[in-house]
């Protein structure tokens, strides 16, 4: 076994990767940029390595540095994590001259499934069922135009070197097909330095199902059975489970063996991961294999109880698997959240920043991998996924019931995040039935996502939680000192919530140190919550049924957060709301009238010049911030009045890009 | 004698119609409430006892002699907020305007005359057209008297001014000078002359709300202090505003009990200030992190930014906080930033609520703009209110605390009581660049030599142990321990006995 291993990566996989290390007694060495002195991983480590400035180019892949820094730890083995050099075979096979051992796969098959064309081919000749499409890059439109007509609309188009979403489109006519193409060469070009791409034919109403694989260096190999991953975005996976609730036994199996024979037809050791798309009438056919640790392994570990990473330690250690396949045990259910920087109600673009305030959420059915804490950053220079936040039941049901209130008691304030988004995904019916594809999120959320809307029930009793955090509060001010002689707290009886604009009338019925009883609409709840004054997160009972919300005041109230929904929530006695409601509600100042930058970045191409009529959902500008092309689009129809950046002007955050008449 | 007490009731309710339903509706439909209704919402319910409903004006000129509503415009009394007694007049724009009579003079000089005999404070809510043109002279003698209430009352109780409608010409200098004015968005302006004068004799033309609408004065002039939503919101922060304030300068504030742990570590604040010295980084984060419950009550928020003010609690007593903010131009001192903390610390020094100051300052902000300006006096006003202010004074410095900015910034130097500094904070003169440019003139030709001498004068000065070997800081300490150190300096300077040598007033620079 090896003494001391390097983990080349950063960020939540890195830090996962030194539990493992702890618990097995080895010692770690992290290796960071400029941008991460102050991260988790560095000071989780037993020792730390600078490799470079903060653009990964010249730190996270610069091979030559982390071999470097093994040199100088002594570390005789490097865990790659996912992503960065991961997948890279010059890695792998510099290491290997430098006599380190690479926790992953043999070179071979990092080479072999590294090309989208080349590991189809493999996958045929191995029995594996693959898309219809060419296996050869496209060379002209025209054999495009061919290749299409004989697959038959809608294709995919597809980068040869691509991989999380990037250079990846899809056509449904000749016209948006030849588009396409240049579109994705071109993004490919700029991603991969690569730019050939291919077809194939698009599978409707897909899923995207992955079986975890897993062999020793003695031709042992075997699977962990699938992972669904259908819920993404533009092709990022945002939420997975492990099992799939689509799969029956003869097709996991089937799957499965597929999986294996692949793994096998490649010499394959350590973990890796064959994804398959999958139609509605449970055809599966083989995508691509990724020769790493996949971000959402976690689910794969809950429902086995293996750690995926020891295992993969121990078989670059020359150890045999300790387990065959019949060993193998799936049991319960398990989900795993993605919880992105980004801004859903501004088309999820991307945020950064301090985050000023970060809870992760507790409960021993709870996982929550990360690598920030609080008062962490969240840089531009990298992936903006904050934490994947994993949970576990007995069933599907049990599991979204405990990751749907592990959602809601996340606290992260700061950057922009994904949380009621994902709170209301999973609040989903469609998701609760299992009814998923890969456009999911696109059918059902569109591009800019607008809070969701709590059933009745629930917001009465938000209602009276909130009535109840003013009650408590009032009777802690009434003990303030400097009262009139003879003065005596009375609660309040009568009030109002305005929840977002609908109105609540709350009676009080009794008052306790413990509890309060409320009534409102034809309901009398008994409301208790375990909450300080001043705390973001409130667990609430109401009426024997608990949940939690979190509340960031407000003149009258306080921003109430629960279950996807964003809500304003105004506590007012009756009388002031009487009072208030005399007087005209005041119209809010326009800001739809001006494109503001949501983040720094560059802006490279603007689509648009003074004068010109705009529709809501039209592109505007390209601001390139993380690495990624933000389009920008106009939120209302409206008139170009102005444009005050020119491409290549680098923006700040906030900043007003173009005004509308 | 039944008749005579239905009478009684008779006679108010009239009185409590005001200028009747058509102007109440009126004022309705502006977005305002009315005078009773506001002060309903200010204090407890139940608790105002009004006083001169039954008042009339005594003019009897342009045909005004006729035209009596009870009360003449104003209505005045006590009542409580939170179980304290405050005094309170709120003009009734739907009689005669809320125009000023000397009648209505009278009333809020009568209950500021208790409030001073009581010691409790004084709330204004002004929503008034002006002097009662009818009555001349005495309107304008009515307004003095006022003015010189306003005068004898400030540093002896607590006077707030919320402004929910018209204020205008000579009314302006009542709210003027009280502690703070607070406006309601859209409803309400300020202004010594109105847009037609304005146009009339600068040919500029420009809306009331322009002029001196909330905006106006919360972000440009700093006049006002506070800007809310609308009248109900108004209200209730002024409530909540109250709960910070001594009832007069012969108390200490109100102490509120709290389950915040006064020794509540903060692991973030250790990351807080950038390893780069010239980025900047949000002051607020610390104040919300380190005061109780994260309460913050700012005042004037959006006026020289550059500067924060505002009250907070440490183990539920009151505390005024001063801070120096780098994410507006660097937390440098200019004109504006020095007035507003200025006249906020000498409002805690005469109410007896300890002063938190966080330094991180580098310099005051040059340029011909504030010479011209006059930043020499203006920076003075903050030098003179640290100076003289006795309340106990705890002060941390986060980062730069260079030249005259850090002396003026509460040092120990102006009788800081516990003056604590982070482990990243850089006392000194002046930045490193800056000091070198200077002490090294002759080498400025040779960059390696410079970059040399300033990697020198950063490690010599640009921390806190030069200040701490002389005393000058009492101990540097950890950022996430801040609360628990603020807290308990504040713990032991809370009977804090330290006077100023007896005049007659000071000369501050006005």
């Amino acid at each position: 076994m090896f003494e001391t291993i390097l983990i080349a990566n950063r960020g939540e996989i890195a830090c996962r990767v030194i539990k493992t290390c702890r618990r097995l007694g080895i010692r770690t060495v992290a290796v960071y940029s400029d941008a991460d002195a102050g991260a988790l991983h560095v000071e989780m480590a037993d020792e730390a390595v600078r490799i470079g400035p903060p653009p990964a180019a010249e730190s996270y892949l610069n091979i030559e540095a982390i071999v470097e820094a093994c040199r100088k730890t002594g570390a005789q083995a490097v865990h790659p994590g996912y992503g960065f050099l991961s997948e890279r075979a010059a890695f792998a096979r510099t290491l290997e001259a430098a006599g380190i051992t690479f926790i992953g796969p043999p070179v071979a098959a990092i080479e072999a499934m590294g090309d989208k064309i080349e590991s189809k081919r493999l996958a045929r000749a191995a029995g594996v069922s693959t898309v219809p499409g060419t296996l050869d890059s496209i060379a002209d439109p025209d054999e495009a135009r061919r290749i299409a007509r004989e697959i038959g609309y809608p294709v995919m188009i597809k980068a040869s070197a691509g991989g999380g979403g990037k250079g990846m489109r899809i056509a449904r006519d000749e016209r948006e097909l030849l588009d396409g193409i240049a579109r994705a060469r071109s993004e490919a070009r700029s991603a991969f330095g690569d730019d050939r791409v291919f077809l194939e034919k698009f599978v409707e109403e897909p899923r995207h199902i992955e079986i975890q694989v897993l062999g020793d260096r003695h031709g042992n190999i075997l699977h962990l059975g699938e992972r669904e991953c259908s819920i993404q975005r533009r092709h990022q996976k945002v939420v997975e489970e492990a099992p799939s609730p689509f799969l029956d036994k003869a097709t996991r199996r089937a799957m499965g063996e597929q999986a294996v024979a692949l793994a096998r037809a490649v010499g394959y050791h350590s973990a890796g991961t064959v994804e398959f798309i999958v139609d509605r009438h449970r055809n599966f056919y083989f995508l691509e294999m990724n020769t790493r640790l996949q971000v959402e392994h976690p689910v794969t570990e809950l429902v086995t109880g293996l750690d995926l990473v020891e295992l993969m330690i121990r078989v670059a250690a020359g150890e045999p698997l300790p387990f065959r396949q019949e060993d193998v045990r799936l049991e319960g259910w398990a989900i795993e959240a993605r919880v992105y920087a980004e801004d859903p109600s501004r088309g999820f673009l991307p945020s950064v920043g301090r985050l000023v305030r970060y809870r992760e959420p507790q409960g021993k059915e709870i996982r929550v991998d990360s690598g920030v804490v609080e008062g962490g950053e969240v840089s531009i220079h990298y992936d903006p996924m904050i934490a994947k936040l994993c949970a576990r039941g007995h069933d599907r049901r049990a599991a979204i019931a405990v990751a749907r209130e592990a959602l809601d008691a996340f606290l992260i304030r700061g950057p922009a995040h994904n949380l009621t988004f994902l709170a209301a995904l999973l609040a989903h019916p469609r998701f609760q039935e299992g009814r998923l594809s890969t456009g999911f999120i696109a059918e059902e959320f569109g591009e800019r996502f607008r809070g969701a809307s709590l059933p009745p029930a629930r917001l009465e009793e938000i209602a009276a939680v909130v009535v109840r955090l003013r009650l408590e509060r009032a009777r802690r001010d009434a003990r303030a000192s400097g009262k009139l002689p003879g003065w005596r707290y009375r609660p309040e009886r009568d009030w109002v919530v305005q929840l977002d604009g609908v109105c609540f009338a709350v009676t009080l019925l009794a008052d306790e140190e413990e509890r309060s009883v409320l009534h409102l609409v034809d309901r009398h709840l008994e409301v208790a919550v375990d909450w300080r004054p001043g705390d973001p997160v409130v667990r609430a009972r109401v009426t024997g049924w608990t949940f939690t919300l979190q509340v960031d005041p407000l003149p009258e109230g306080w921003i109430v957060r629960h279950g996807g929904a964003e809500l304003r929530a105004l506590v007012r006695s009756r009388r002031a709301a009487e009072l208030a409601a005399r007087i005209p509600e005041k119209v809010r100042a326009d800001t739809g009238k001006m494109l503001r930058s949501p983040m720094p970045g560059l802006i490279v191409s603007i689509a648009v010049q003074p004068g010109d009529e705009v529709k809501a959902g039209q592109d505007l500008c390209i601001l390139e911030a993380m690495k990624m092309e933000n389009v920008l689009k106009a939120e209302q129809d409206g008139r170009v009045e102005e444009v005050r950046v020119r491409p290549r002007d680098t923006v700040a955050a906030d900043q007003v890009l173009i005004t509308f008449s | 004698m039944q008749e005579i007490l239905e009478k009684l009731e008779q006679k108010r309710q009239g009185a409590r119609l005001g200028g009747g339903p058509r102007r109440i509706e009126a004022q309705h439909a502006r977005g305002k409430l009315t005078a009773r209704e506001r002060i309903e919402l200010l204090l407890d319910p139940g608790s105002f006892e009004e006083t001169d409903m039954f008042v009339e004006h005594r003019c009897s000129d342009f045909g005004m002699a006729d035209q009596h509503v009870p009360g003449d415009g104003v209505v005045t009394g006590q009542g409580t907020i939170d179980g304290r007694l405050v005094f309170v007049f709120a003009q009734d724009f739907t009689v005669f305007g809320g125009s000023l009579s000397e009648a209505h003079a009278e009333k809020i000089c009568k209950i500021m005359d208790r409030a001073m005999k009581v010691g409790a404070p004084v709330i204004g809510l002004n929503d008034s057209g002006g002097a009662r043109i009818q009555e001349g002279v005495a309107s304008l003698a009515g307004y003095a008297e006022v003015f010189q209430r306003n005068v004898l009352a400030s540093g002896v109780i607590p006077q707030i001014s919320l402004i929910m409608g018209p204020c205008a010409g000579g009314a302006v200098y009542s709210p003027a000078m009280t502690d703070f004015i607070a406006m309601v968005e859209d409803s309400s302006y300020m202004f010594v002359t109105g847009p037609d004068v304005v146009k009339t004799v600068t040919n500029e033309i420009v809306t009331a709300e322009e002029l001196g609408g909330a905006a106006t004065h919360t972000q440009r002039s700093g006049v006002a202090d506070l800007a809310f939503a609308n009248d109900v919101e108004a209200l209730s922060e002024i409530r909540r505003l109250l709960g910070f304030l001594p009832s007069n300068n012969r108390e200490k504030p109100p102490v509120r009990p709290t389950d915040d742990p006064a020794d509540r570590e903060e692991p973030s604040l250790d990351t807080l200030v950038p390893e780069n010295p010239n980025k900047p980084y949000d002051m607020k984060e610390l104040i919300l992190k380190v005061v109780d419950e994260g309460e913050f009550f700012e005042i004037g928020r959006d006026f020289a930014k550059n500067i924060i003010t505002g009250f907070a609690r440490f183990e539920g007593a009151p505390v005024g906080i001063v801070a120096n903010q780098p994410m507006v131009l660097a937390g440098c001192l200019d004109i504006d930033s020095s007035r507003k903390a200025a006249r906020f610390v000498r409002f805690c020094d005469c109410f007896n609520i300890p002063i938190v100051t966080f330094v991180d300052v580098p310099g005051f902000l040059p340029g011909t703009a504030q010479e011209y300006g006059g930043i020499i006096e203006h920076g003075a006003k903050l030098l003179y209110a640290f100076a003289e202010a006795t309340v106990p004074k705890v002060t941390v410095i986060t980062r730069k605390a260079y030249g005259g900015a850090y002396v003026v910034m509460s040092s120990k130097h102006l009788r800081g009581d516990v003056n604590y500094a982070w482990p990243t904070a850089e006392i000194a003169v002046m930045g490193p660049k800056g000091a070198v440019e200077i002490i090294f003139k002759s080498d400025m030709a040779d960059p390696a030599r410079i970059e040399q001498r300033t990697r020198e004068y950063r490690e010599r000065f640009a921390n806190p142990f030069v200040a701490a070997r002389r005393g000058f800081v009492d101990d540097v300490i950890m950022p996430h321990g801040t609360r628990r150190r603020i807290a308990q300096s504040l713990r032991w300077l809370a009977d804090k006995k330290l006077e100023n040598p007896w005049k007659k007033h000071g000369n501050i620079p006005l």
